[in-house]
């Protein structure tokens, strides 16, 4: 696989002194799809700016298919669609014409048939007619990504498809992700939720502060990442784990009053019934119980302390 | 050049114009029928001709003028400044597409809105006093030029306005009175000679000077000036735009 999209050592510093984007490096393979994982102000957005062209890079080099998109702008970005963030469209316009706009926009010539595809594959075929303002939030944002596929782009990039949409929409849209890349589409999403990460995702690549903290597979990531705690607080206290509990490798707290448990999302048998009936049968009573995931802000304290940052 | 470019953003900003067909054309025919039966007809009757001109005749030009002007630069400026406002500009600044391109689809959609608007309100001027164009071409002339001109600079104000107010303030504390104090309503004759020298510093003077040479023949100043100061402020908003969108001056973070 060749890389499609190249970042090399972007900083993006904005007028007011604020550096979104501290020296990023990525390369985004042909045909994947990418998932920029972060937390808010992580610097997602920011790097997806530069690369379309909506924000100038202070410096580094950017390059897709080998061209650079500031010298090459009109070859890069005819090649790439965009889907913002925020919901923003001609409200006083029809869906159909805002997407005969956009594939216009880019340079192509009209093509009925082909945007009446994408319509359809978006569920917004009904509503080719209706003026955008009389859409829903979910229509909306569907309206958004049909015309940023309105000129039939190699490389997509999605910034937070899936913020305040629900469950339902959310789900059609990791699918329209997935019909994409059987055609050929190289995606770039941002999330900062794992699950959706993990659900759609080839790689993930972890972003935080400005820089790229690592890129890896999904499943490699997931396999380090996944980590959960159950917590059991104790009615009576106890000195020391039962040897009964032993093979739980139990953490016990300092006052002996409660047992930690630490297992992994991911594994095919968590060996909680196990450890609750043992539990039982060791004559202990249970106050309360809670799991615990780690949250994204953990897994950035562990995964900048293995790679020795 | 990406052709298809400015036609779409052509074709949409006109829909933006048919989708509000009935409100472009009732206001300013209505505004412009008051003028001609307050100053025309009522004042105008008590008036002597101008330059061999009757004064309900002299005004036509002039009012063309003002209405061509403010709807340009409100028809430039708003339709750049609403994709920003809204968020859309996002696609523009994403799009294959350079400044010439932008700058032909959304000038050139405002500047055919407001010839359609200058053509009415010759129209109705019609209806008010009999006229006769003396030079049919260089009056269609000096009117699509000034369209460009004024969309040009509505263009750089919708760029440059933060909000709405801003949107309309150079329009209202700008070039209303430069129109009015630019001989709409009187020739630069008729003023004191430390004000005709005054006056020749207002770039409307030489708009309306021209366009009521080809009315009427006559003008305050030579035809060739009036062409070239249109040129000379046409290509100062060009080299202007050609710098916000090198710079991203308002557009681009």
């Amino acid at each position: 696989m060749t890389a499609i999209v190249s970042v090399q050592n972007v900083r993006k510093t904005y007028d007011g002194g604020f550096e979104a984007l501290k020296g990023a490096s990525l390369d985004i393979q042909e045909g994947e799809i990418i998932a920029l994982l972060g937390p808010n102000g992580a610097g997602k957005t920011t790097l997806i700016s530069t690369i379309c062209g909506i924000s100038s890079l202070t410096s580094g080099a950017i390059t897709v298919a080998g061209m650079d998109i500031g010298h090459d702008y009109r070859e890069v970005r005819a090649m790439i669609g965009l889907v913002p963030q925020e919901i923003a469209l001609e409200p006083f316009e029809t869906v159909i014409n805002s997407v005969r706009f956009s594939r216009g926009l880019f340079g192509k010539a009209r093509n009925e048939a082909y945007l009446n595809v994408i319509l359809k594959t978006l569920s917004l075929f009904d509503k080719k007619d209706s003026k955008v303002m009389a859409l829903s939030g979910g229509m909306k944002r569907r309206v958004l990504i049909a015309k940023a596929l309105a000129h039939e782009p190699k490389v997509l990039f999605l910034d937070e498809p899936t913020a305040g949409v629900d469950v339902e929409l959310r789900k059609d849209m990791w699918n329209t992700v997935a019909k994409l890349k059987g055609q050929g589409v190289t995606i770039i999403l941002t999330t900062h939720y794992i699950e959706e990460a993990e659900a759609i995702a080839d790689r993930i690549a972890v972003i935080n502060g400005g820089e790229i903290l690592l890129v890896e597979d999904t499943s490699a990531l997931m396999a380090r990442m996944g980590k959960k705690q159950l917590r059991i607080e104790l009615l009576e206290p106890v000195q020391e784990i039962p040897a009964k509990l032993a093979s739980y490798g139990l953490e016990l707290a300092q006052d002996g009053s409660g047992l930690t448990y630490t297992y992994h999302i991911n594994a095919e048998r968590t060996g909680i019934t196990g450890l609750l009936n043992d539990l039982q049968a060791s004559g202990l009573q249970m106050r309360d119980v809670q799991t615990q995931q780690s949250s994204l802000e953990d897994i950035f304290v562990d995964l900048v302390q293995e790679d020795g940052v | 050049m990406n052709f298809q470019a400015i036609a779409a953003i052509y074709t949409f900003e006109m829909a933006r114009f048919f989708r509000t067909l009935k409100q472009s054309f009732i206001s300013p025919v209505l505004s412009t029928s008051l003028y001609f039966v307050v100053f025309g007809t009522a004042i105008g009757s008590r008036m002597e001709a101008v330059d061999g001109v009757e004064y309900g005749a002299f005004i036509v030009p002039g009012l063309i003028m003002l209405s061509v002007m403010t709807q340009s630069i409100s028809n430039a400026s708003f339709g750049i400044y609403f994709p920003k406002f809204i968020g859309t500009i996002y696609e523009l600044l994403s799009a294959p597409v350079n400044f010439l391109e932008i700058v032909i689809g959304y000038v050139g959609a405002a500047a055919t809105k407001s010839l359609f608007i200058g053509l009415v309100i010759l129209a109705t001027a019609y209806l008010f006093v009999d006229l006769e164009i003396q030079h049919p071409i260089a009056m269609m002339s000096f009117l699509l030029l000034t369209c460009l001109c004024f969309s040009l600079l509505g263009f750089i104000i919708g760029i440059w306005a933060g909000n709405f107010e801003q949107l309309n303030l150079v329009p209202m504390l700008v070039v209303t009175p430069l129109v009015f104090l630019g001989g709409s309503f009187y020739s630069i004759s008729m003023l004191p000679e430390f004000w005709q020298a005054v006056t020749l510093f207002n770039p409307v003077v030489y708009l309306i000077s021209g366009f009521r040479w080809a009315f009427f023949g006559t003008a305050d100043v030579a035809i060739g000036i009036s062409l070239g100061a249109i040129g000379l402020f046409t290509l100062a908003c060009m080299g202007f735009i050609w710098w916000i969108f090198k710079t991203g001056w308002r557009i681009r973070s």
